[in-house]
């Protein structure tokens, strides 16, 4: 167990370099001049551009800059924004919002979806599972933005029982809407996940003879059939994590949140190189992290898997 | 500056329903009525700023309307009609337009209680204008003597200061220019011409987070991407004293999620209504809806520069054209109201501003459109190309004016749409284009020299139609040297004639601002750089 987490571990170095570089890269192969772009549409003044990219590290050939900013990295500064503030202070700012709201997404996903796919696999066939299937299809196939601009409207400035932004991202009740939106997506794969895993699982040899022993039902469904079934729900569950604080872009715009989604969507059109390779490399450490924890899972879930 | 990305900056407000061309709602109505409370602080829809808060380095949106309330130069434009008023300065005079004396008021002091002097001003202009300090707006200060030595167009400056920039005593100080420029004090309007307090100059960087300045509100926090929070500054010495108790900068990345607040009472004043709510929101609003002037023009130029548009006939062709344009229709339908139709080449409410400069060549009138055309020997190749970004919104009313043009006269006319502002600005510098481009002016100050100097003289800077006129170039150059503010207006609007024998460049509308404001305030009216008077905004009791 211990060798395969260090190895894992071991194994995020070079995909940490890798990601950075690959950033790197592609966050300068942007077309348009940052420095001149700061300058509005009035002509930029040369003088001033050459000393702000000067002040940036931006005269200098790319293989240099990149020395720069890892150099600086294991230093643990990643630099500074153009508004002057350090990005390490933006990451501290906009990470908590952000992980807030994923934890919020997340406790739905795994609050409403599992208990709907216990029920719809359970009783296959009946109402209760068509009316879960009809309303996972829809909310699959309506976009994430048609849904939370339609909840704005509804809940917050029609019935006006929630504000229609969030006005502190501290409070957890503001939460709660921007969470279910962005929940909603993955809520109806979580549900679909579990129906179809009961589903195959009810009909496993194993089931037979729980039953077969005279277990109660409980036992026989929460520690025979549910944990098997889990495998897959879980493996969803942690990758989602990481989408979820990445790509809750649309629904931070929607709810005015001052998450990480809004402030790279912000670099990014503003070419801020330092802040966008400092957030998605902790995105990609997020994203490692919960992979690997979504294995360590699997052994704890499934008696079968080990760890050497 | 060219329309586009937009850089407003004065606190004014210019609520000129008369001028309105096409009467579309009230400017700046209020629901008038309650008893307000002077110490409460209204909410406003603004974006993170992006870069420190320091006067010479705010041109963007998001920056420039928090500084030009913590800040206060030696004027600013009146809200009710845009005109130039003193503030921090008593008198500005001058007798040769070259040379300017500055008077300033007593009792003026920075939010830190130490005094506002002349030498607050001169040393502030000094450290903005040099390359040392990569201030943004740097470029401002060109005008006055000694600029070349503190911003020379490479290498280290030789001075670190302007020779043009005197101090005198306390209270007076003179500023020289290399030209004559008979509106120099209109620029001084702008918040590059700040001045800064002693302690700024030990740490500009810290500053820029927490600045202290001399204006109607002082800072209290920047919870970053969340909010800018201001008080009443109570030693404010302006004519405009602040009748709320301060203004909260809310940081939003969408105008719908801004909407959304307004329309439950979450925020309190928007700055323009997203497209998606625009044909709605009247209804939405009532009379909380403000509809006002812009000092924005939106124009197609043409390329001069190409022979096949030289000569007096062309100009007939181009005159036909504009008159095929069915500028009301336009405004109404695609662009739902949101501009007023143009009638000549500045904007409405801006000084100097004269209706109807344009003529019969901005009225929409296919017959002549198709006569002069003809006398005029066609349009080359009996086809046009409107070159436009496709990243602005602009493709909709590019279409309809094709559509208009075509109808009207035949001529084959469409959209050449570039991928984003800065590819189609590099399309038209370049001269890479053939035929018309969108182009549009927003004002940096406002003045009719500022809408037709930076645009039509020979060689300005922004001339990118290459327009060059002797006639409108010695009107221009005759009205720089006018004795005051008004003749250069007057000078101004004999050069902008010029431009309806010659149409350089199609005026088509003006922009709006289009915004509301919450129940929970009153008397919000908005000015013509598309800012609510500020200080004038009361919060209901």
């Amino acid at each position: 167990m211990g060798h395969y987490v260090l190895r894992r571990v071991l194994q995020m170095i070079p995909v940490f370099f890798g990601a950075t570089l690959l950033i790197f890269l592609m966050v300068y192969s942007l077309p348009g001049d940052p420095i001149a772009a700061m300058f509005g549409d009035k002509a930029a003044d040369p003088a001033t551009v050459a000393h702000l990219k000067h002040q940036y590290y931006l005269d200098q050939p790319l293989w240099k800059q990149y020395l720069h900013y890892m150099n600086n990295i294991f230093h643990l500064d990643f630099g500074t924004s153009f508004t002057g503030r350090p990005v390490s202070e933006i990451m501290k700012d906009a990470f908590p919002v952000t992980i807030r709201l994923a934890l919020v997404a997340f406790f739905f996903e795994i609050v409403i979806g599992l208990p709907l796919g216990l029920i719809a696999g359970l009783k296959r066939g009946s109402i209760a599972d068509t009316l879960v299937l009809l309303v996972t299809l829809v909310v699959i196939s309506i976009p994430v933005f048609v849904l939370g601009y339609i909840a704005q409207t509804v809940f917050a400035i029609n019935l006006g029982w929630v504000t229609a932004t969030v006005q502190d991202s501290r409070d957890i009740s503001q939460l709660i809407l921007p969470g279910l939106v962005l929940a909603s997506l993955s809520l109806a794969y979580v549900a679909r996940l579990t129906r179809t895993s009961i589903g195959e699982n009810l009909r496993a040899d194993y089931m037979r003879t729980a039953v077969a022993k005279g277990l109660p039902r409980r036992t026989v469904v929460g520690r025979h059939l549910l944990r098997n079934s889990l495998i897959p729900v879980v493996t969803f569950l942690g990758t989602d994590l990481g989408a979820l604080m990445g790509g809750a872009i649309v629904t931070e715009g929607i709810f005015n949140i001052a998450g990480i989604g809004n402030v790279l969507y912000k670099a990014i059109n503003q070419k801020e190189g330092p802040t966008v390779v400092g957030i998605v490399t902790v995105l990609v450490i997020v994203y490692l992290v919960a992979s690997l924890v979504v294995d360590l899972l699997y052994a704890v879930l499934d008696p079968r898997i080990r760890y050497a | 500056m060219p329309a586009g990305t937009r850089v407003r900056w004065a606190v004014v407000s210019a609520t000129s329903v008369a001028l309105m061309a096409t009467g579309c709602g009230g400017g700046g109505s209020s629901s008038s009525g309650g008893s307000s409370d002077a110490s409460k602080t209204f909410t406003y829809q603004s974006s993170e700023p992006q870069n420190p808060l320091q006067p010479a380095n705010a041109n963007e949106t998001g920056g420039g309307r928090i500084v030009q309330n913590l800040f206060k130069g030696l004027a600013d434009y009146d809200p009710s009609n845009g005109k130039l008023r003193m503030q921090v300065a008593d008198t500005i005079d001058t007798s040769d337009a070259q040379t300017y004396t500055v008077t300033m008021k007593s009792g003026w002091t920075f939010h830190d209680g130490t005094p506002v002097t002349a030498k607050s001003f001169v040393d502030a202009w000094n450290w903005a204008a040099s390359t040392k300090n990569n201030q943004i707006n740097s470029s401002w200060f060109g005008d006055i003597q000694g600029y070349a030595d503190v911003h020379p167009q490479s290498g280290s400056p030789t001075s670190d200061t302007m020779s043009g920039l005197t101090v005198q005593d306390d209270t007076h100080f003179t500023i020289k220019l290399t030209n004559k420029v008979s509106y120099f004090p209109y620029k001084l309007g702008y918040v590059a011409f700040s001045p800064l307090p002693e302690g700024f100059y030990k740490d500009p960087a810290g500053y820029g987070q927490k600045p202290v300045g001399n204006g109607p509100y002082e800072f209290v926090s920047w919870d970053h991407n969340s909010q800018v929070a201001t008080k009443t500054f109570a030693n404010y010495q302006g004519v405009d004293k602040p009748k709320n108790g301060g203004v909260v900068f809310k940081m939003y990345t969408t105008a719908e999620a801004a909407y959304a607040d307004l329309q439950s009472n979450n925020l309190d004043v928007m700055d323009q209504v997203p497209p998606s709510a625009l044909a709605n929101y009247k209804n939405d609003l009532g009379d909380r809806a403000i509809d006002a002037p812009q000092g924005a023009i939106q124009n197609v130029g043409f390329t001069l520069y190409q022979p096949e548009w030289q000569g007096a006939d062309k100009a007939k062709v181009r005159q036909g054209l504009s008159m095929a344009i069915d500028r009301n229709t336009i405004t109404k339908t695609v662009l739902q109201g949101s501009r007023a139709s143009a009638s000549a080449w500045v904007a409405e409410g801006v000084e100097g501003y004269k209706a109807g400069t344009c003529g019969d060549f901005c009225t929409y009138n296919p017959d002549k459109a198709k006569q002069l055309i003809q006398e005029g020997g066609g349009v080359p190749g009996n086809s046009l190309k409107i070159t436009y970004n496709a990243d602005g919104g602009h493709k909709e009313w590019v279409d309809a004016v094709c559509n208009s043009i075509r109808q009207a006269t035949g001529v084959n006319c469409s959209g050449d749409p570039k991928t984003d502002f800065k590819t189609a600005r590099a399309a038209i510098t370049g001269h890479q284009i053939n035929g018309m481009f969108r182009t549009g002016w927003v004002q940096d100050y406002p003045l009719n020299a500022n809408f037709l100097a930076d645009v039509y003289r020979t060689g300005a800077a922004s001339n990118d139609t290459g327009y060059s006129s002797p006639e409108f170039d010695k009107l221009a150059t005759e009205a720089d040297q006018a004795a005051s503010i008004q003749d250069t207006a007057t000078g101004y609007q004999q050069a902008e004639a010029q431009l309806a024998t010659d149409m350089p460049a199609i005026p088509l509308w003006y922009y709006r601002t289009n915004s509301g404001f919450s129940t929970k305030v009153q008397n919000v009216t908005f000015d013509s750089f598309g800012n609510p008077a500020w200080t004038q905004v009361e919060v209901k009791g």
